[in-house]
């Protein structure tokens, strides 16, 4: 019996053989790639029908367009399709696992969950990056290049309108993550998929901002984060106030803080657990 | 060398491993067998540390196997052949454990080949293998690391004839190697030309711990079958020498309690034909089906 000499345990082991698993289904293509194609699309779309659609805008809306061009820019409803796309793949990444017992195989080859945990959490955080980071810029870029058909398009030296494409590019790891911290709580892929989708996109909206303290738990969802840093005409526009305002850098701690609590979860959970 | 003190889990009433001991030494291959839900499955997720004992400790190599940051090069397992990502290829599944162990890339395509999956079987997604297929890259899995100790449960499932040959072969040449090789089943005839050793539970708990051939000394004693045209005549000879005899037909006789030599000189000394003559020894079978169905009335009578 030959006994190989035992090689240091390094964490660049682990990330390189779970960017392997990742790249190595096909089911991830399709999930980037028919992501990455819908949020362009309709952000695409929508700038598309602002452009149609100006010389029937009164006013109101012609004065304050430079708002409408950065909601161009990153929809709410292409944000919503990002959140379910990033929610999904973060959910499968360690849901996955546990469906198919994989699980069992990858704590044996390595026994230490934790660093397999965080291998996954570096791995997970760095792909949604650049996807979000992808999909923001290309929207961006593609919207305010059709608003410039009538020279309405909004530069990105713009004031705020570097938070439209940070915050749009960063909403992809935050939902990730906390789609993996969800998944390594409840394991099963279907009540993962439901769970996570009721917490990021319908729980907020069953929350009203009438009172301080429900506007601030309203405020601490990521959704709502999102849509306020993005939203750089907040409060100066002829549309409403709202009673309890939400901040920007409040909107940057909420993203922090579900990213960071949804990565902790899913480490501890893990390690913590029968498998 | 596997060691397991004391081991007990239980989950919420049930007990499904009770203070179980025994040692598993390397150089052997050693059946690991108890009916379905014995805890066999439970015994081997405790060393692997896959599952918490509520008490107790199983250790691989003198160590807890949790304590280990990586694994395949201490211990090679194969818990269920299910337990893969059906939509990976092969290889793809075997690079990706083997780069976690930092193991170098050409070790994939040796085990791919020792286990005699071939360059197609390697690139198809595991989802479309056979039970058999997923069997032998489980197998595949737990030879990555070269490890001393190699643990199998049901091993032996889906594979065909050919394949069943195989893997006892390699057991035995692993076991051979000085390795540790452990190996888990519900069947005794699986483990009878497999394993020198064995380890028995039922209930969780453990009935023997010996070699094959002292397990098999267990059973009940040989019978003889005789067949004879004059059976009716040898069997009144054979009862007066103190043998217990059971016609079979009306030709054949089961007899218990002498041997076949002393059988055949009486058959002679009366000059009775005889056409047939034989021994059947009690199979390991009945020998473990015995033990284990005492375990099982002993636990149910427990319940009552």
């Amino acid at each position: 019996m030959t006994t190989l000499a035992l090689p240091a345990a390094r964490f660049s082991d682990l990330l390189a053989a779970e960017w392997i698993k990742l790249r190595s289904l096909r089911s991830t293509y399709w999930a980037f790639g028919s992501g990455a194609l819908a949020v362009i699309g309709f952000n695409t779309n929508a700038a598309r029908a602002d452009h149609v659609n100006y010389p029937h805008y009164g006013g109101p809306i012609r004065d304050d367009f430079v708002y409408w061009a950065l909601r161009d820019a990153f929809t709410q409803g292409s944000a919503m399709i990002l959140v379910l796309v990033c929610a999904s793949i973060g959910a499968i990444t360690i849901v996955g696992e546990y469906a198919t017992g994989l699980v069992r195989t990858t704590f044996t080859a390595v026994p230490d969950r934790r660093a397999v945990m965080a291998a996954k959490v570096v791995v997970l955080t760095a792909v949604m990056t650049v996807f979000g980071a992808l999909l923001a810029a290309a929207s961006y870029a593609s919207s305010q290049a059709i608003l410039d058909g009538r020279g309405l398009g909004v530069p990105i030296s713009h004031p705020g309108a570097w938070r439209v494409v940070v915050a749009s590019a960063l909403l992809a790891p935050v939902c990730a993550l906390v789609g993996m911290g969800l998944g390594a709580v409840i394991r099963h892929s279907a009540t993962t998929m439901v769970l996570t989708t009721f917490v990021l996109l319908l729980l907020p909206s069953f929350v009203t901002d009438r009172y301080h303290w429900t506007a601030s738990v309203r405020h601490a969802f990521p959704f709502n984060a999102w849509a306020r840093i993005v939203d750089v005409g907040y409060g100066k526009s002829h549309m409403l106030v709202p009673k309890y305002p939400a901040t920007v850098g409040g909107g940057w701690v909420v993203f922090a803080v579900w990213a960071a609590v949804a990565a902790v979860v899913a480490v501890v959970v893990v390690d913590r657990r029968d498998v | 060398m596997i060691e397991v003190e004391q081991l007990t889990k239980r989950y919420g009433p049930t007990t499904a491993v009770r203070e179980l001991s025994f040692t598993v030494r390397p150089g052997h291959v050693t059946g690991f067998l108890g009916p379905n839900g014995a805890g066999k499955t439970t015994t081997l997720r405790m060393l692997l540390g896959l599952v918490e004992p509520s008490g107790g400790t199983a250790m691989v190599s003198g160590h807890s196997f949790r304590r280990h940051p990586r694994g395949l090069r201490h211990v090679g397992a194969l818990l269920d052949a299910h337990d893969v990502h059906g939509g990976r290829s092969a290889r793809a599944h075997l690079h990706a454990l083997a780069r976690s162990n930092r193991i170098p890339r050409a070790r994939v395509d040796e085990v791919l080949a020792e286990v005699g999956l071939t360059e197609a079987a390697a690139r198809r997604r595991v989802g479309s293998f056979s039970l058999g297929m997923k069997q032998r890259l489980g197998i595949a899995a737990a030879l990555l690391g070269d490890p001393p100790v190699l643990m199998f449960d049901e091993p032996l499932n889906g594979l065909d004839p050919e394949g069943v040959l195989w893997v006892r072969g390699l057991f035995r040449r692993l076991a051979h190697e000085g390795r540790t090789v452990f190996v888990s089943s519900h069947l005794m005839s699986e483990m009878e030309n497999t394993a020198d050793e064995l380890v028995v539970i039922g209930r969780g708990q453990l009935i023997a711990a010996e070699s094959l051939t002292e397990f098999a000394a267990r059973g009940t004693a040989p019978t003889v079958t005789v067949r004879s045209p004059h059976a009716g005549a040898l069997a009144v000879v054979l009862e007066s020498e103190g043998a217990v005899v059971a016609p079979y037909d009306e030709e054949t006789l089961k007899v218990d309690g002498v041997s076949a030599v002393r059988v055949g000189e009486l058959a002679h000394e009366h000059r009775f034909p005889v056409w047939e003559l034989a021994t059947q020894t009690a199979s390991l079978e009945t020998a473990f089906m015995e033990l284990t169905a005492d375990s099982v009335e002993y636990a149910a009578g427990e319940t009552r």
